[in-house]
């Protein structure tokens, strides 16, 4: 599967994490995730652990942390949801640069910064080193449910065709004299989308029409191609394995 | 005969009859190019040959089997027999590589392993897109996406290639490199065209479908000399060509 797929949350390159199936990867981040969430949010020690963890991850995928910085950004709204929390939180309260704080409203948005920010890298990271096709042969391999991964994979291979379609409808209304500034003239935007459906409704029957013309009787072929190797699962158990160490260490000191 | 049509007739849920009693015979690999205006039953008449559409009177055979919408396991049988290869390459090619697309009808047939391998590489080859097999279809060009959609059939080996629009959108180098591997082609062709000089240099025969009939069938060098024929018929040359007769 060398196809790379350029998508804004793929690296394209090579390194020991790209390397590996993308089940076990799926799997590893699944569980490491689980492993953070479990933790108290009094462990702080154990979530240092964790950061540190997942820098190891980034530097041996040779991700670049400006990258990485970046993308994480996409976690903003909840951290905006955490910040005020400390205000609005009840029970014991401290002072502090003359603002009164909720002590339990403190911890609560330390829990969802942190936790929010553990899981998001481990997801981009996730993402940086495996193509959207791998994700979803992972998937498959993992026995999600082939109706999902199926509706995936058509969207996968349809979603530029209809973002071009998009485009050329927009370039089309524009050459026309069509400039929406205010709010009344968004009809024909509307419009536009309800042309998009149509096509890509009338789209799917001729697809569909090609397959059945190939012999489509209402399954997929399976992808070939060998899975994950042991050496491959040990890799990825590292991850989770360090993890929840980590995570009973803490627990019972 | 690769194909045999007895006096096939279909009228859309609708009420519109599309196909008046069509008949029709091609031999083994034979070319033959099925020309008419907009709206006279091309389609209709092309999703007949593999079942898709049916209904109406009349039979179809292809290679001595009759299509029988009834009888699925022949139904199987004919899809692999007829591959039709669609006007928007965009249509036929839905999987995230071009050999995973060009696997999908042999494994629809059962093959699995190096034996379906082995066909894709043989499809691939026959279209010029060896090279490009675990490419990405959207990065391919229009001309190159034709050429891999006639690829997807090819690897179910079929008996009859059914060609819509084949032309359609190709720029000239496209069109005549598709041309080119057409005409090496083993197989039987019946090739929907708007593009008469096309048929002209690909099919020997050709006939004319107008109003669900076929209304002329010939060599296609004498039909396109027909002029009364073709404005009869809403066919055009393009301007300032003139066919030769060979």
């Amino acid at each position: 599967m060398g196809a790379g797929h350029a998508h804004v949350l793929h690296l394209d390159h090579r390194s020991p994490v790209h390397a590996l199936a993308p089940e076990v990867k799926i799997v590893a981040t699944l569980l490491f995730t689980i492993v953070v969430v479990a933790t108290p949010r009094t462990e702080f020690a154990a979530f240092t652990g964790y950061a540190l963890l997942l820098a190891a991850v980034t530097a041996l995928a040779r991700v670049p942390l400006p990258w990485l910085a970046r993308r994480a950004t996409i976690e903003l709204p909840f951290i905006l949801l955490a910040v005020t929390l400390p205000f609005a939180g009840h029970g014991e309260r401290i002072t502090w640069l003359g603002m009164s704080l909720s002590v339990d409203g403190l911890y609560g948005a330390w829990n969802i910064f942190i936790k929010g920010t553990l899981g998001v890298v481990a997801s981009l990271l996730l993402a940086a080193t495996t193509s959207m096709r791998d994700l979803i042969l992972g998937l498959d391999r993992l026995r999600c449910p082939r109706v999902f991964t199926q509706i995936a994979t058509f969207m996968l291979r349809y979603l530029d065709i209809l973002a071009d379609d998009a485009r050329r409808m927009r370039i089309a209304r524009l050459s026309r004299g069509y400039d929406p500034r205010f709010l009344w003239q968004v009809k024909a935007f509307a419009v536009g989308i309800g042309a998009l459906f149509l096509r890509a409704y009338e789209r799917g029957e001729r697809v569909y029409l090609a397959m059945v013309s190939r012999g489509y009787d209402g399954r997929l072929p399976r992808p070939e191609g060998g899975g994950a190797t042991a050496a491959d699962w040990t890799a990825a158990a590292a991850l989770p394995a360090a993890a929840a160490a980590i995570a009973v260490a803490a627990v019972l000191r | 005969m690769s194909l045999e049509i007895a006096g096939l007739t279909f009228a859309y849920p609708d009420g519109s009859v599309a196909l008046h009693g069509v008949d029709l015979s091609v031999a083994q690999g034979e070319r033959i190019a099925l020309l008419g205006p907009n709206g006279a039953g091309k389609t209709t008449l092309v999703l007949h040959l593999n079942g898709i559409l049916h209904g109406g009177a009349g039979t179809v055979d292809v290679g001595g089997l009759r299509v029988d919408p009834a009888n699925r396991a022949r139904l199987a049988e004919i899809r692999r027999r007829v591959g039709i290869v669609f006007q928007d390459p965009d249509d036929q090619l839905f999987m995230p590589t071009v050999a995973e697309d060009v696997a999908f009808g042999p494994a629809n047939l059962g093959l699995r392993g190096a034996e379906l391998q082995a066909r894709v590489d043989e499809a691939l080859a026959a279209v010029d897109m060896a090279a490009h097999r675990d490419q990405v279809p959207q990065h391919l060009s229009f001309g190159q996406r034709r050429r891999v959609a006639v690829a997807t059939v090819l690897a179910m080996r079929p008996e009859l290639l059914v060609l819509d629009e084949p032309s359609s959108n190709l720029d000239p180098a496209s069109r005549r490199e598709l041309a080119e591997i057409l005409e090496r082609l083993p197989v039987t062709v019946l090739m929907v065209t708007h593009d008469l000089p096309y048929a002209l240099q690909l099919c020997p025969r050709a006939v004319i479908l107008d109003g669900g009939r076929i209304v002329a069938d010939g060599a296609t060098a004498d039909l396109l000399a027909d002029d009364e024929l073709l404005r009869a018929h809403r066919l055009e040359l393009p301007y300032g060509f003139h066919p030769v007769r060979p």
